[in-house]
């Protein structure tokens, strides 16, 4: 190392010294604005990814209860490769590894990235990685679910000449979806925090951002810190709606609050 | 693209392949879940007592380190802590004096502190159930004869609630495997950045992550072949029906 650079590095730590105070009044007015910018994203991030995650678990967890080999065996590698390995490196698997593929693709001697040059955009990627494993997780997670839906209830729908496919959708889906919620909630929780690793992708979500500020103002305390408050915000909101949403699915399920009396001993 | 036969030579040994450095970044993996999942399981013993203290600003200050643990994405957390707690400890040992002003926190030692510290919340929360499953009647027995608190917990409490933790323990420490890739996001040389390092050097992208998510699966699988050993050991005393 010659003295220039030792002198050039010697600068940059005294400045990341200084960055060391915590200013609550440049986190409130420089930091927090830019980071309330960047929430639409991951709200974004978290819905596109758990819905395709969540279509794709349906047939993940089918095929895993389905007595076939050529079904099942795919499914159980499928839930072990997601369930078995960093989303880290899932998504750069698919964010490096894809991009290597797409590079070498040429349409009409043209390079794929220039044809198509959303492909270049981290977002994509994110929700393509964040999207299978929810998959994964969720598949294992339902899967647990229709093999605990009542036996009877089966029966039942052939009793009443159900095809196979209308006793899937109006008894074993719903029940099976019903049974695994609280699980699906926790997961969802989940997923919100995870959308942070598309950071990782140079996608400026919430986390993107608060990197972003980092490297800009050499500043680290208040964009983590701040980015920290707004996590824990919308995870309590989060956790809010699914309750919610829980209650509503479940309404007839519910406890009947205590009369005097003690009536209907039936629904309890 | 290059051919299969180089890709293999890319897995040698020494200066041209880079299975050293894989092989490296394996252990640091390693190494830090360990570490950091011993400090998890001690902070997570202090945050299930504390929970369980019956004591009202103890069980608030528990709760609210696993609330807001489980709420910031871990992520996040190990920039944080890398960074903050990496200065903290800095200016705490200059202050003891144990160290110069040339001293830097190592990057094993910071990927400890912040996974040992995200581990530790959702130990505590495994652990608290594992106290809370070991039926009453025994600690009043171990009252009844006399023990004293430290005794009662280190024969009657801690014994019981291994076994009913086992199945929380074993999951917690397959999800720290994987979350210790996260701290190569603060370049701590585990095996996703070693990963990273070898395919950014090669353009070998898919070839090198690929390697990289097998030798992760190889960790998930032997770590849940022995959960299992354990598991079955932890209920050698126990009848089944």
């Amino acid at each position: 190392m010659t003295v220039d650079q030792c002198t050039a590095l010697s600068d940059v730590l005294l400045q990341m010294e200084q960055a060391a105070r915590f200013s609550p009044c440049y986190l409130a007015v420089h930091v927090m604005p830019l980071l309330i910018a960047a929430i639409p994203l991951s709200i974004l991030l978290t819905v596109v990814s758990g819905v395709i995650g969540n279509l794709l678990a349906v047939p993940v967890a089918l095929a895993r209860v389905n007595p076939n080999p050529l079904l099942w065996m795919p499914s159980y590698v499928f839930i072990l490769l997601m369930r078995g390995t960093p989303l880290l490196v899932q998504l750069y698997l698919i964010y490096y590894g894809l991009g290597q593929v797409f590079g070498d693709i040429r349409i009409g001697g043209e390079p794929l990235m220039r044809v198509l040059p959303f492909l270049r955009d981290g977002i994509w990627y994110a929700i393509f990685a964040l999207s299978i494993n929810t998959a994964g997780y969720t598949g294992e997670i339902l899967r647990g679910a229709i093999l605990a839906v009542p036996h009877g209830e089966i029966e039942a729908g052939r009793a009443f000449g159900m095809s196979r496919w209308l006793i899937f959708r109006r008894v074993t889906l719903p029940r099976a979806i019903r049974i695994c919620l609280p699980a699906m909630s926790t997961e969802t929780v989940l997923l919100l925090k995870a959308t942070s690793l598309a950071s990782l992708v140079t996608v400026y979500e919430v986390l993107g951002t608060g990197r972003y500020i980092m490297q800009q103002d050499l500043r680290y305390y208040e964009p983590l810190v701040g980015g920290a408050i707004i996590y824990v915000l919308l995870v309590f909101v989060l956790t809010r709606i699914l309750n919610w949403f829980e209650r509503t699915l479940n309404k007839d399920r519910e406890q009947p609050v205590a009369t005097a009396g003690g009536m209907n001993p039936a629904k309890a | 693209m290059s051919s299969e036969s180089s890709l293999i030579g890319l897995l040698g040994w020494g200066a041209a392949g880079w299975s050293d450095e894989l092989l490296a970044g394996l252990v640091f993996t390693v190494q830090i879940s360990v570490c950091g999942y011993i400090v998890g399981f001690l902070l997570g013993l202090l945050g299930a007592g504390a929970k369980l203290s019956g004591n009202k600003l103890l069980y608030r200050i528990g709760d609210l380190y696993t609330t807001l643990v489980r709420a910031i994405p871990e992520l996040l957390l190990i920039i944080l802590i890398y960074y903050a707690g990496s200065s903290a400890m800095k200016t705490a040992l200059l202050g003891i004096g144990l160290v110069g002003a040339d001293f830097q926190v190592s990057a094993f030692a910071a990927a400890v502190a912040a996974l040992g510290l995200i581990y530790g919340a959702y130990l505590t929360d495994v652990l608290r159930g594992a106290i809370q499953a070991i039926p009453k009647g025994q600690i009043e027995a171990a009252r009844a004869y006399g023990m004293h608190g430290p005794l009662r917990f280190r024969r009657i409490v801690f014994p019981q609630m291994i076994r009913f933790a086992v199945p929380g323990m074993g999951n917690q420490w397959l999800n720290i495997t994987k979350d210790s890739a996260l701290v190569s996001a603060v370049g701590a040389f585990e095996m996703a950045f070693a990963a990273k390092s070898a395919a950014s050097q090669t353009k070998e992208y898919l070839f090198f992550y690929s390697i990289a998510g097998l030798l992760f699966l190889c960790l998930t699988i032997v770590s849940m072949v022995v959960l299992t050993r354990i598991e079955k050991r932890a209920n050698r005393g126990v009848r089944r029906a």
